[in-house]
C-alpha cells in the first residue's frame, strides 16, 4: 500500500493505524516453503471465535483503521468469513481478501461480494503449472487458481495477482506477467521472498543471484511501460542485494497492526520471532490500548530505540532502522541495525549469504504443522 | 498515465470498489481503492462530491463556476487535469 502524508510525523504520540492484517487462521491447503506464517503454526482450536473478531473489527474502525486485509493461512477455511467481511464493511472498513484461491467457488465469492468485499488478491506460485504445484505442494493448484481468477472477474471484483519470486521461478517472470494479464488482473504485485521463518530455513533454495535480480528489474521496467493503463505492477526488491534496508512495515507501530489467529496483536506478521517482547492479546486488551499503550508496540517505534549507525543516520526516518525481525534472525539482537544495510557492522552476514545463490539449490523444507516435510531431491 | 481522453461531455463515476468518504478520526476526506489510499485536497473534494455518474463534466464546472464565482475556462482546465489524473489511476471511470 502506498502511504500518503495523511499520518505525518507524530507530534503527540503515535498517529492512528491505517491497516489491519487479520490472520484468521494458519490452516492452508498449500505448503509453500516461503510462507510468511510463523514456523510454530497455530492450530484451529486456538483460533478466535466470530464474536471476538467482530469486536476487533469494530475497535479497529473506532481507532481509525481504514483497510482490513483478511488473510491467513487460507481465510476461506473460516466458515464465518462472509460474516466478518459484512461486519467490517458495516463499519466502513475497506475489505480485502488475500487468498490462494483454493475453495473460492462462485457461490462463496458471490456471498463475499454481497457482504461487502471490495478486492481480491490471489497468489500465484509460478507460470508453469507443474512448478507452481511443486512449490504449493498441491497437485492441480494452478488450475484451481485459474478458475478462481475467472470467478473474481465474473463477479466484477478487482483482482490483484500476488507473485512471490525467487531463484527457482525468476526465469519465468515474463510468463508470470503474461499470466496476470490473462487472469484479468488490474494489478500485479511481484515480491521477492523475504527471509524470515519458513523462508529463512529455505534461503539456500530461494535466494536469487545478483544476475537474476538485475534481469528481473529490467524485465519489470519494460513490462510496466508496455502494459501502462492495463496492468499496474508493484515490485518489491529483495533486501539481500540492497545498499540500504527496506523500511519494514513503513516503521514499527506506525501504520500497521496484525492480529494472529489466536488473537495476539503484532506490529508485523513476523514479530513473534522476537524474544523478550510480550505481545498483547485482543482477548484481554482493546486495540486502542494495544496501539497507544502497549510496551510491545512502543518498543521499536520512532527513532529513540536506535543504536548507531541508525541513530545518527540521515535516513533514520526513511528506513526506520530496517527490519527488527531480520536483525534478530541474523545477529541474535533485535535492536541492532538491519544487516541488509551496508552501514551495519553485521552486513557481512548478508554478503556471505549471497554465496548460497551460487550453489545448487537444496530441496524445499515445506511448511507444515507436523514433522518437517523435506522435498526429495 | 497521462493522455487519458476526456472532454466536458464525459460523465464520470466512482467504480463500485472505490470509496470516497470522510474519515472522522483524521477529519479529512479520503479515497479508498485496492491497496491504495488517496487524500484529495480541498479543490478535489469539491469536484469529487459532484461526480455521481449522472452529471457531465460540463455540469460540474457550471456548478463550481456559479458557487465560487470564478472564470469558467479556468475551472474547466483545472477540473479536467484533475479528473484525467484520477481516471488514469482508476479512481474514476467513464
Amino acid at each position: 500500500m502506498n502511504v500518503p502524508a495523511i499520518n505525518g510525523p507524530a507530534m503527540n504520540g503515535p498517529a492512528p493505524p491505517l491497516a489491519l492484517l487479520a490472520e484468521l487462521t494458519h490452516r492452508c491447503p498449500l505448503a509453500c516453503p516461503y510462507c510468511s506464517n510463523p514456523v510454530a503454526l497455530e492450530r484451529a482450536g486456538a483460533e478466535l471465535d466470530t464474536q471476538t473478531w467482530q469486536r476487533v473489527l469494530a475497535e479497529a474502525a473506532e481507532i481509525g483503521v481504514l483497510q482490513v486485509h483478511f488473510s491467513g493461512g487460507e481465510p476461506l477455511v473460516r466458515r464465518d468469513l462472509a460474516a466478518l467481511v459484512a461486519h467490517a464493511a458495516g463499519y466502513g472498513l475497506y475489505a480485502n481478501l488475500i487468498t490462494s484461491g483454493i475453495g473460492l467457488d462462485a457461490e462463496r465469492l458471490a456471498t463475499l461480494r454481497d457482504a461487502g468485499l471490495e478486492h481480491v488478491q490471489l497468489s500465484v506460485q509460478d507460470a508453469d503449472p507443474a512448478e507452481g504445484d511443486r512449490v504449493a505442494r498441491r497437485p492441480g493448484s494452478q488450475a484451481e487458481k485459474r478458475r478462481a481468477a475467472e470467478r473474481v472477474h465474473a463477479a466484477g471484483l478487482p483482482l490483484t495477482i500476488n507473485a512471490v519470486v525467487h531463484r527457482q521461478n525468476l526465469a519465468r517472470l515474463e510468463a508470470v506477467i503474461e499470466l496476470a494479464v490473462e487472469f484479468g488482473a488490474e494489478r500485479l504485485e511481484i515480491a521477492h521472498v523475504q527471509y524470515y521463518g519458513w523462508a529463512l530455513r529455505n534461503r539456500a533454495a530461494l535466494l536469487p543471484t545478483r544476475e537474476q535480480l538485475a534481469a528481473a528489474g529490467n524485465l519489470v521496467e519494460a513490462a510496466r511501460a508496455r502494459l501502462a493503463g492495463r496492468l499496474v505492477i508493484d515490485y518489491v526488491a529483495p533486501d539481500y542485494y540492497a545498499r540500504r534496508p527496506k523500511a519494514c512495515m513503513a516503521g514499527w507501530g506506525r501504520y500497521f497492526l496484525n492480529v494472529t489467529p489466536s488473537g495476539k496483536a503484532l506490529p508485523c506478521h513476523a514479530a513473534e520471532t522476537l524474544p523478550g517482547l510480550r505481545f498483547p492479546s485482543v482477548a484481554a486488551m482493546s486495540l486502542r490500548a494495544i496501539w497507544y499503550q502497549s510496551e510491545a508496540f512502543a518498543r521499536f517505534r520512532g527513532t529513540d530505540w536506535m543504536p548507531d549507525p541508525c541513530r545518527s543516520c540521515d535516513r533514520r526516518e526513511i528506513d526506520w532502522g530496517g527490519c527488527r525481525c531480520q536483525a534478530f534472525a541474523l545477529t541474535g539482537d533485535a535492536a541492532r541495525a538491519d544487516p541488509a544495510c551496508a552501514l551495519s557492522p553485521d552486513h557481512r552476514l548478508v554478503v556471505a549469504a549471497r554465496g548460497e545463490a551460487e550453489r545448487p539449490a537444496p530441496g524445499f523444507f515445506y511448511r507444515s504443522y507436523a514433522a518437517p516435510v523435506t522435498e526429495p531431491v | 498515465m497521462t493522455g487519458v481522453a476526456l472532454d466536458g461531455g464525459a460523465v464520470l463515476r466512482l467504480p463500485a470498489h472505490v470509496k470516497f468518504r470522510f474519515d472522522e478520526t483524521r477529519q479529512t476526506w479520503i479515497i479508498l481503492a485496492p491497496e491504495r489510499l488517496f487524500v484529495p485536497d480541498e479543490q478535489a473534494v469539491e469536484v469529487l462530491r459532484l461526480v455521481d455518474g449522472v452529471r457531465s463534466i460540463d455540469d460540474i464546472v457550471d456548478t463550481l463556476a456559479a458557487a465560487f464565482d470564478a472564470p469558467r475556462a479556468e475551472i474547466m482546465a483545472d477540473v479536467l487535469a484533475m479528473l484525467r489524473e484520477l481516471v488514469g489511476k482508476r479512481v474514476l471511470q467513464q
